[in-house]
């Protein structure tokens, strides 16, 4: 029993950190149909920004936030120089703009800050609290509080206000939003800008427990985007289950089976999903009017 | 006219051809492949920073019998494809006399058939024990083995009389080659290994198989093989877990970041390391204090960094290439390369090097000292 609660503590905490990064991905796929596959690079440099913030005597609050204006300025320099010139282009040519700028950031960050890998202070302190025969990290339910917090804003944002009705509107058909009169550049580029914001944040809060390095993203960004596709792409209730499912999935099969085949163990589960429903857990159906 | 027109650019390529053909036949060229960047440049950074410090330092002592040395690296960002196009193009352009660094065991393997078809000398930097055997002509390494990290740690459980233990290693190919070596020499050191867990590289959570590693029964030991992030994580799950039994680590973490990263759960941790992080602990007596302390000094002082083990192969490997060459007199490959297997006493940052052409690492197991964290600093087991 002891073993089992340990397998669902170690499958919270892995699953609080791939949520918390998938979640990064929605406000952009909302807004453009675009796949950004720099998120990861997005929660690298939040998580570096900090550290070597840092290290340079800023105190580490300051310093966190600082590094999340940091990358949303990064992350409007992204919108702007690099979508904006190709936005003409269909979603596909838009998402290889966006692995080619995942892969220019991590050679910056590479070059700008180190090569080695970098740890943050927890924010309540080391000591694992102890529950029925198993423990769980402090840390880990920071990450999954950080995770529904953002969850709960975004779907206030998206469903509630009227900026979330414009992205959903330039979703639905970007000319007829543009017709009656919504700024689709402010928008979209206001995305973007969130979407960096919210995975900085994701990168100081999981850097704890995952480390940190310049090319740490995309490993994590990877694992984020089998959880939207899991639980649905497009919606923030969706990323956070799909990552808890993730996680959850893969310390049961690292703790039953073996931790040979955790990985592949996911990837089955979320082919099997996805066969079923090919929209994810909570995907919207798409109808296409014609 | 047009006669003379040639005649001139003939003089002027020929011209041109003797200016730059003079400064490289007055220089030696020896050649490195490194991982400077990418996953080993832990590795390859501090390799090429030392081998940057002391061509200087031999060139500004007049070089070797009055020939200067010229230092190619190249960097292959740890690809094992790229180190190979690298070394061919050391060999057929840059034409170098011997080849000091390969940083990886997997880029290392790549190099070598380039250097044995060439018959240029290949002193690598990488760790596993199949660079250098079977024996290749050619081939030489200077860091410590995997086999011998196993056989020292279950020394050091013998002697502590702990003789089951678990393993839980990286997929990595440093974790999986150092696993199967401890599997291996396991039962000739009369250590049982009952339980084998392992993890990715890249995985942020090892708790599930620690848990079950808690839950075997008999376990007195736990040893992690694997290098970079994993073992940090492994040691503070592993003090989360409140597992009360010795964990050991294998010398792929032997830099300060493995400490800074684990915190206070590195405290206890033992490991097999090389003399040279504990330079300022050992006793007078020790014959290699003098070589371990003036290396870090050099090194930290010229770099600002801390001092690694890895750096300290490099500065090995130069080393013995530059003896062999003064011994032989010349810098014929072959003459070299037979100076090189002739090394003898040759003692370094890793170890008292003693070749032959059985063996070319040429260290023993007291090569390496038993290391545990203590309040967060390296200290001798005695």
């Amino acid at each position: 029993m002891a073993e089992f609660l340990q397998f669902v503590f170690s499958g919270i905490t892995v699953g609080a950190i791939y949520a918390l990064v998938a979640i990064g991905f929605t406000l952009i796929y909302n807004a453009s149909d675009v796949v950004n596959f720099a998120q990861g690079e997005f929660v690298m440099l939040g998580a570096m920004g900090t550290v070597f913030l840092g290290h340079a005597g800023v105190p580490l609050l300051l310093a966190g936030v600082v590094a999340v204006l940091i990358t949303t300025v990064v992350g409007l320099a992204l919108y702007r120089w690099a979508i904006v010139p190709a936005r003409e282009a269909d979603a596909v040519t838009l998402i290889i703009i966006t692995i080619g700028a995942s892969i220019f950031l991590r050679g910056v960050a590479e070059v700008v800050f180190d090569k080695g890998f970098h740890s943050l202070p927890a924010l309540l302190g080391s000591n694992p609290i102890r529950l029925g025969g198993a423990t769980i990290l402090p840390q880990s339910l920071v990450v999954l509080a950080g995770a529904f917090f953002i969850m709960v804003l975004l779907w206030a944002f998206i469903d509630r206000t009227l900026f979330g009705k414009a992205v959903r509107a330039i979703a639905a058909n970007r000319v007829a939003a543009r017709l009656v009169g919504i700024n689709t550049r402010i928008v979209v580029g206001a995305s973007f800008a969130l979407s960096a914001a919210i995975g900085a944040i994701a990168g100081i809060l999981i850097t704890p427990i995952t480390l940190t390095s310049y090319n740490g993203g995309t490993l994590l960004a990877l694992k984020g985007f089998a959880a939207i596709m899991l639980g649905g792409i497009g919606s923030a209730v969706g990323a956070v289950v799909g990552g808890i499912l993730l996680g959850l999935l893969e310390a049961f099969a690292a703790g039953y089976v073996s931790a040979s085949y955790k990985d592949a163990v996911g990837f089955l589960v979320i082919l099997a999903v996805l066969f079923v429903m090919p929209r994810g857990l909570f995907g919207k159906a798409t109808v296409e009017r014609v | 006219m047009a006669n003379f027109r040639v005649a001139a650019a003939f003089a002027a390529v020929g011209l041109a051809t003797a200016l730059l053909a003079c400064p490289a036949s007055a220089q030696v060229k020896i050649g490195s492949v490194l991982s400077v960047t990418g996953p080993a440049s832990f590795l390859g950074e501090p390799e090429k920073e030392t081998l940057k410090i002391y061509v200087d330092k031999i060139n500004a002592k007049g070089g070797i019998d009055g020939q200067k040395l010229q230092l190619i690296i190249y960097d292959d960002g740890g690809n094992a494809n790229a180190a190979r196009t690298f070394a061919t193009r050391l060999v057929e352009q840059d034409k170098v006399v011997a080849m000091v660094g390969g940083a990886t065991t997997g880029t290392s393997m790549a190099e070598i058939p380039v250097f044995q078809d060439a018959q240029i000398p290949f002193i690598s930097l990488g760790g596993s024990i199949r660079i250098i055997q079977p024996v290749k002509k050619w081939v030489f390494k200077t860091p410590h083995t995997d086999r011998m990290a196993c056989e020292k740690i279950f020394a050091d459980l013998k002697k502590r009389k702990l003789t089951k233990v678990a393993l839980i290693s990286g997929t990595d190919a440093f974790g999986k080659s150092m696993r199967d070596q401890c599997i291996a020499v396991a039962p000739k050191a009369g250590i049982t290994i009952v339980h084998v867990e392992n993890y990715g590289p890249h995985d942020s959570d090892m708790t599930p198989q620690l848990t079950k590693i808690k839950a075997t029964p008999g376990v007195q030991a736990v040893i992690n093989t694997g290098f970079g992030q994993g073992p940090a994580i492994v040691t503070r799950d592993y003090r989360q877990l409140g597992i009360p039994y010795p964990l050991y680590q294998s010398h792929g973490v032997a830099s300060k970041q493995f400490i800074k990263l684990a915190g206070p759960a590195a405290n206890g941790v033992r490991l097999p390391a090389a003399a040279l992080l504990v330079a300022d602990q050992l006793p007078d007596s020790d014959p290699q204090k003098p070589v371990v302390v003036a290396y870090k000094k050099t090194f930290e002082a010229k770099t600002g960094k801390p001092v690694s083990t890895f750096g300290g192969h490099a500065y090995d490997a130069l080393m013995i290439f530059a003896a062999a060459a003064k011994r032989a007199g010349s810098f014929d490959k072959a003459k070299v390369r037979d100076q090189i297997e002739k090394t003898k006493g040759f003692i370094g940052t890793g170890g008292t090097f003693n070749m032959s052409p059985t063996n070319h690492l040429g260290l023993d197991l007291s090569a390496f000292r038993m290391l545990e964290i203590k309040d967060g600093e390296w200290t001798l087991v005695h």
